[in-house]
């Protein structure tokens, strides 16, 4: 056997085993009738959460018009020119990237909503440290060991992972797509959620006949152990039963392999509307460290910026469009974050380098459409200390998220994000 | 003991060569390994020869020549320097000869709660050698032979007998089979396990004369067709020993030795033992061995044995020819030494075939000491291997603990066949795997990773994955760093869009590309310059942690 055929064969495998940070549903399934004491309910409905890893450019994304002398004067190599920005319906001072033709409709259509410069006291510019941030919720001088999304989850499902799943919560509380589980699901003492290592995996897991035919002895124990470990897992038989009952996806999608983002959102839509009853998801798409050519030379609208937002754009709208077509994005909120916006002056290089704060997109049938705050101030001669000023914490979003989607109550606030901060409006008024 | 022969005839139906995919046939030989003796073949050497690759050691064969490795794995590791000890003493038994922390294998009291707790002493006492092996392939032939000539401590019950036996076995681990044969017939812990040193010329007891034959020379294969007869046969020639339980001494008692002819049947050239007078009669012993190893089966069969334990568990016809039978060759013209053997095996392109490679599923003592060594959890602070500390004890005896919870309790296979995986087709090592083992596997690693494990003496057990990352060649560089951890924890690689994703999501925080690699290197370098700050040393510790358990949680790590 050539060494080369030998590699080939290795296919991703589904980390199945990692799922609970190793402490495998099996091992504490327990009586289900001990659970129902404790009466949680679920409302169906469901977030989903994208993370923008880099820190985006929120001043090419969402363009303050109204200032655009100041904006052109802060970025002139990479400044979009004006007439290329895409307009928003009754919001004529601020724009859109124009690759985000999709995101415009959606705006149009009442269907996203902007968060103007969102970031919290003392930012990190550290990339890792401010993820953490963002992830747990804590201040910036502070040291959470768990994320905002786990205590949530702890909050609505007490004890995880003992006594579960149960006839109240047969299914996942929240599905990453992700090699490891994010700091922001993590529970007081176990990771509230389970991971599809990447979309390879899931197709994989879904297509028994993958695993069949071996052709080298180490991978026929390497599949052999696969299958042990998806038969163990309590979990993987609803995701498969879930993903089975969806045959029929939107067209919309990019095709595999060319968007991950838009991969990664297929596999939420259809577990979604295969019944899972899991509350949270969260996926990812990277490229926004954008330090050097964010744009093209001569045309600042395209570049690699401007293909990272399209792919997100494309992604989102064919999400939206999924949802409608399988009839449930009447309970399905999505929301965008990066680490941290960059700075308004841009570098040499057609970069720009780590800053504060950014605008975070919130979309879904359910929201709220429209601009919340105001455009950010740019100085007319901008220098490289110059940041976007922070306008709205980001624990106001998770605590209208948390609140007026998810339908947790003020008291619980203290909990899970430590104190209760005023919500935003974001979310339509049933 | 019936209950074991029961078993024992269970397992070994008639094997016949396996059948394997066309496809990976393996065309390789005993002919010389001419390839690179780089990392990932020093590796795969090491995992197989010695319980994981801990990276000083594979620097260390990496920088002798491919021939001196194979000579320096195939050295004798020096009889155990120490002897298990009293670890056992509390509030509730106390040992009264044997103080806390002196040996207790000379002491002469034998009582049921006392014996008790040295055999588990014993365990871990032998568990610590296995953890602070030599570079020699002694303590892998231990476990070798201990589940070839399996034997139970909680049969045996005397824990000097067990401790004895195990001398026995690393004596000879890389000696010469047809002495450890004979010492094994003789071995106090044996006799007593099969019931030999109460079998007598009235009542001759067929336990140990089956055993010897169809489990630890002849075999079931297709070569082998002793008979029933002939087991009755060799039954007889083996009576008369008998156990001094006092002076703990096996002796041979004429009177209670058949001493009439002994007839064999055509298998072995209807050889005819003659029965041999007063004391002369145990050397009927030698009659009987000679016999039985004038067979050439007897060499093919523990050769196979071998191959199974060491290469691969698929015999098809290829193998038997190109592998099996030219090792059973060197083993009779060697008169039945060892390290010949093993020396032809190791040396071979076949051992090194690629296809090879990964295809042995770990077993729980290579699990749990191949961890242990990997990541150095053995040792607690400020003592050094051959401190034979209680707090060394605790560390075995959790190390112990888990390979036994996963299915295999050294000192106690679960009968006189030793453990299925060895030898059940079509399964094999597979069988180590299923919904109980493989979870507590994946929870093991995932739990030492996490908030580790306390030993009774309230020491904590976790990896230090740090310290782990520190002796990689490169641990600034994500890329480095995957790509190394991988060659020391795998034995197969994984593709690079796999690795570039584990890149991306663990250690980047998602960040992708090369040019997001400066953002590790920069917080790992500052771990190394300013290690007092706290929330950068958070940040890479979660980050190593997390490709650490998500590395030992995919099916690879299962595999060498």
């Amino acid at each position: 056997m050539k060494r080369r055929t030998f590699f080939k064969y290795t296919l991703p495998s589904v980390v199945m085993p990692a799922l609970l940070g190793g402490f495998k549903m099996q091992a504490f399934a327990g009586n289900p009738l001990l659970y129902g004491l404790t009466g949680a309910t679920n409302n169906g409905r469901i977030l989903v959460v994208i993370q923008l890893a880099g820190g985006n450019d929120g001043l090419n994304t969402v363009i303050p018009v109204v200032f655009y002398s100041a904006y052109k004067n802060a970025r002139p190599n990479i400044a979009i020119a004006e007439e290329k920005i895409l307009r928003l319906n009754g919001y004529d001072k601020t724009g859109l990237h124009p690759a985000m033709s999709l995101m415009q409709q959606l705006f149009n259509e009442n269907q996203l909503a902007i968060v103007q410069a969102v970031s919290y006291p003392q930012p990190s510019f550290s990339h890792f440290r401010a993820t953490d941030i963002w992830l747990t919720g804590e201040e910036s001088n502070q040291d959470l060991n768990t994320g905002w999304m786990g205590r949530y989850l702890n909050r609505l499902y007490p004890n995880f992972p003992t006594n579960y799943p149960n006839s109240f919560m047969p299914h996942p509380l929240a599905i990453q797509i992700g090699s490891v589980i994010s700091p922001g699901l993590q529970g007081p003492a176990f990771p509230m959620a389970m991971a599809i290592s990447n979309p390879d995996s899931f197709y994989t897991m879904l297509n028994e006949k993958a695993t069949a035919t071996s052709t080298s002895f180490s991978q026929d124990q390497i599949d052999f152990i696969r299958q042990v470990s998806e038969k163990t897992d309590a979990y993987a038989d609803v995701i498969k039963a879930a993903a089975k009952k969806i045959t029929t996806q939107s067209g919309k999608y990019a095709e595999k392999g060319k968007n991950p983002l838009s991969d990664q959102l297929k596999i939420v839509s259809r577990l979604i509307a295969g019944g899972l009853q899991t509350k949270i998801y969260m996926v990812s798409m990277g490229g926004f460290d954008t330090h050097a050519k964010q744009t093209d030379a001569t045309d600042t609208s395209i570049g690699a910026h401007a293909g990272q937002l399209q792919k997100l754009s494309e992604a989102i709208a064919a999400f939206m469009d999924d949802l409608k077509m399988q009839q449930v994005a009447d309970r399905v909120v999505g929301m965008t974050f990066s680490e941290f916006g960059r700075r308004i002056k841009s570098n040499a290089s057609g970069g720009t380098d780590h800053g504060i704060a950014a605008p975070v997109f919130v979309f879904g049938q359910p929201v709220q459409a429209g601009i919340v705050g105001s455009n950010p101030l740019l100085p007319d001669n901008a220098t490289v200390n110059d940041n976007i000023a922070m306008q709205h914490d980001f624990r106001a979003v998770y605590a209208t998220l948390l609140k007026n989607w998810l339908g947790e109550k003020d008291a619980d606030m203290q909990d899970i994000l430590q104190k209760d901060f005023a919500t935003l409006p974001l979310i339509k008024k049933v | 003991m019936d209950r074991k022969h029961f078993f024992s005839t269970l397992f070994t139906k008639p094997q016949t060569p396996g059948k394997v995919m066309d496809a990976t046939s393996l065309k390789s030989t005993l002919k010389k390994y001419k390839g690179r003796w780089d990392t990932p073949a020093v590796v795969h050497f090491l995992k197989h020869t010695m319980f994981g690759a801990q990276p000083a050691d594979i620097d260390y064969f990496k920088n002798k020549s491919f021939k001196k490795s194979v000579e320096q794995i195939l050295s004798d590791a020096p009889v155990p320097s120490t002897a298990p000890i009293n670890n056992y003493n509390d509030d509730k038994i106390t040992d009264d000869q044997v103080p806390l922390g002196s040996t207790w294998v000379n002491a002469s009291n034998f009582n049921g709660m006392v014996n008790y707790r040295r055999r588990n002493s014993y365990k871990q006492w032998w568990t610590g050698l296995m953890i602070n092996q030599d570079k020699s392939l002694t303590e892998k032939m231990v476990l070798f032979w201990h589940n070839h000539f399996s034997t139970e401590t909680n049969i045996i019950d005397n824990p000097v007998y067990c401790y004895r036996h195990n001398i026995l076995l690393r004596q000879h681990a890389l000696g010469n089979f047809k002495i450890l044969v004979k010492a094994i017939s003789t071995d106090l812990g044996m006799l007593r396990y099969l019931n030999g040193y109460a079998s007598t010329k009235k009542a001759p007891d067929e336990n140990y004369g089956r055993e010897l034959q169809e489990l630890f020379t002849m075999g079931k294969g297709p070569g082998s067709h002793y008979t029933e007869a002939d087991v009755k046969a060799a039954a007889r020639v083996l009576t008369g020993y008998t156990i001094d339980a006092k002076t703990l001494t096996v002796s041979f008692d004429a009177k209670r030795h058949d001493d009439s002819d002994k007839q064999f049947s055509s298998f072995y050239n209807n050889t005819l033992i003659k029965g041999r007078k007063g004391a002369d009669g145990a050397a009927e012993l030698d009659d009987l061995l000679n016999m039985i190893f004038a067979q050439e089966e007897l060499s093919k069969f523990i050769c196979r044995k071998l191959y199974r334990f060491f290469v691969f568990y698929t015999i098809d016809d290829t193998t038997e020819e190109h592998i099996i039978v030219p090792l059973a060759k060197i083993f009779r013209k060697n008169n039945y030494e060892i390290k010949p053997v093993l020396k032809a095996l190791f040396s071979s392109q076949h051992f090194f075939d690629v296809a090879i490679r990964g295809s042995t599923i770990k077993s729980p003592v290579d699990i749990c000491v191949g961890l242990a060594r990997e990541y150095t959890i053995n040792l607690p602070p400020a003592l050094t291997p051959a401190d034979d500390t209680l707090a060394n004890y605790s560390v075995w005896e959790f190390v112990r603990s888990q390979a036994a919870n996963m299915q295999q309790n050294i000192g106690d296979p679960p009968n006189v066949a030793g453990w299925p995986a060895y030898y059940q087709e079509p399964q094999y090592y597979k069988l180590w795997i299923n919904s109980d083992t493989l979870p507590k596997r994946n929870q093991f690693t995932d739990r030492l990773l996490s908030y580790g494990f306390s030993t009774k003496d309230g020491r904590k057990i976790t990896i230090d994955v740090v310290a782990f990352a520190k002796a990689l060649p490169h641990p600034e560089d994500p890329d480095a760093l995957i790509n190394d951890s991988i060659q020391f924890l795998y034995t197969v690689d994984l593709p690079e869009v796999e690795k570039s994703r584990i890149k991306s999501s663990v250690l980047l925080s998602n960040l992708q590309g090369d040019a997001a690699n400066h953002y590790w290197t920069n917080a790992w370098n500052a771990l190394m310059t300013k290690p007092d700050d706290a929330a950068n040393k958070k940040i890479v510790v979660n980050k190593l942690k997390n490709l650490y358990k998500y590395l030992m949680n995919r099916p690879e790590y299962q595999v060498y």
